[in-house]
């Protein structure tokens, strides 16, 4: 007999205060309290975090990897929005 | 993690698939890409990988019996605290990789009742009986050694949810050695009976652990594409020379000897090893190890009397949710 599927979850830890939490991994579990007791128990084994986020993984929506030139190419071509593409004379040093 | 052995390709019933994006999936694979779960990839590395994680994840569970045995006759509340920790480990490191495994587009489910119905492999070494206390310092050193050996190159394999299981399990497994080098050199330093369980372990679990990097590499009809793809960045037989040599050394510090009468140094440095007998291992990976049925058994137990949990978490969660439903209906 198939065992039946249980949902799966996307777990993110904040490692320190001040941190953004991170994604680490993800795991399968019934509902939130079990999610977040398996999240500490499977990510959290040696003091990994401060704060655990559980997310069901059908909540997410992602970017399409196959449209990603499409996607991020308007960044690319922008070279002015960085620092670097000014130039400061030399006397002026540090800025 | 032990899956050297179990590594074979699906080079054979690669259906013809697109040329362009085949060459630019070589192409990203070449220039060092991860490839990612979206990403496309040709049916044959997927199935591949599937196949290799999640018996790999199988090996990290079934690995869990050979140790568990000890854990309520650990010599001391240090050592069983240790043990303990460990195949808490192992179990995670097994989770870690179906979630990778799952990434591929295989239900947890599905790879599970293919382990439990024996349709799935995984690591010979798991078929071979712990019975000492000895034998729980020598898996540590030296199944976990080897383990070692061939993860870390994993780390660097092509499909990223794979590589950053990898990376994760490395960080906790490196504490899995030390532990079992420390129950050796306690023993190695003990009285003579200690010394010599020592010693009987380490001929009991030497040749199996050679044999977990899997066939010779003459006899490995797969290795290329495995290789091409990224995913195997060394061959069967260059990760056990490397292990053989970083081993003689500590087997000659804990004043054991190897039971290979015919090993020598040769003038590079490498130490060379007698003939393994390959038919112990076909043996073993066809089911006829010491301990496969009870191996095959344990884990079917553990699942069949986990169901009525799984249940009750599922039929739980479904009361909820309609209470939940009938509240937003109010």
């Amino acid at each position: 007999m198939a065992t039946p599927n249980t949902p799966l979850w996307e777990v993110f830890i904040r490692s320190r205060n001040g941190l953004a939490h991170k994604h680490v991994g993800s795991l399968h579990a019934s509902d939130t309290t079990m999610a977040l007791q398996a999240a500490r128990d499977l990510y959290t084994r040696r003091g990994e975090g401060l704060s655990i986020w559980v997310v069901p993984s059908s909540a997410i929506t992602a970017s399409d990897p196959s449209e990603k030139g499409m996607m991020f190419e308007p960044a690319e071509s922008k070279i002015y929005r960085h620092p670097t593409f000014y130039e400061v004379p030399d006397e002026v040093g540090h800025m | 993690m032990y899956t050297q052995a179990l590594n074979t390709s699906d080079a054979d019933d690669r259906p013809v698939e697109d040329a362009t994006r085949a060459a630019a999936f070589q192409a990203r694979i070449d220039a060092e890409e991860r490839i990612e779960p979206n990403d496309w990839m040709p049916a044959a590395y997927r199935k591949t990988l599937t196949r290799q994680i999640s018996q790999h994840a199988h090996s990290e569970i079934v690995g869990m019996l050979p140790e568990g045995n000890w854990i309520t006759r650990a010599p001391s509340l240090r050592r069983k605290a240790a043990l303990l920790a460990k195949v808490q480990d192992e179990c995670g490191h097994g989770l870690y990789l179906y979630a990778a495994a799952e990434t591929l587009g295989a239900s947890r489910e599905e790879l599970v009742d293919l382990m439990l119905a024996g349709k799935a492999k995984y690591s010979s070494i798991f078929n071979y009986p712990t019975l000492t206390w000895a034998d729980i310092g020598t898996i540590g050193w030296l199944v976990d050694g080897a383990a070692i050996m061939n993860q870390i190159p994993l780390c660097r394999c092509s499909y990223g949810p794979y590589a950053r299981a990898m990376i994760r399990v490395c960080k906790e497994e490196s504490f899995h050695q030390r532990q079992g080098f420390e129950i050796m050199v306690t023993l190695a330093r003990g009285s003579e009976e200690q010394k010599a369980m020592a010693q009987d372990a380490l001929n009991r679990w030497w040749w199996p652990v050679l044999m977990m990097f899997g066939p010779p590499d003459q006899a490995s009809q797969h290795g290329d594409t495995s290789t091409r793809w990224k995913i195997k960045r060394f061959s069967n037989d260059e990760l056990r020379q490397k292990f053989v040599d970083a081993t003689v050394p500590q087997a000659q510090y804990l004043g054991l000897t190897i039971p290979d009468p015919g090993m020598k140094q040769n003038e590079a440095g490498n130490w060379e090893y007698s003939a393994i007998d390959w038919d112990e291992f076909k043996q073993v990976l066809a089911g006829n190890g010491p301990c496969n049925r009870d191996r095959l058994a344990a884990r079917r137990k553990a699942h069949d009397e986990g169901a009525w949990v799984r249940e009750a978490a599922e039929a739980y969660a479904e009361k909820r949710r309609h209470r939940q439903t009938a509240q937003a209906a109010e």
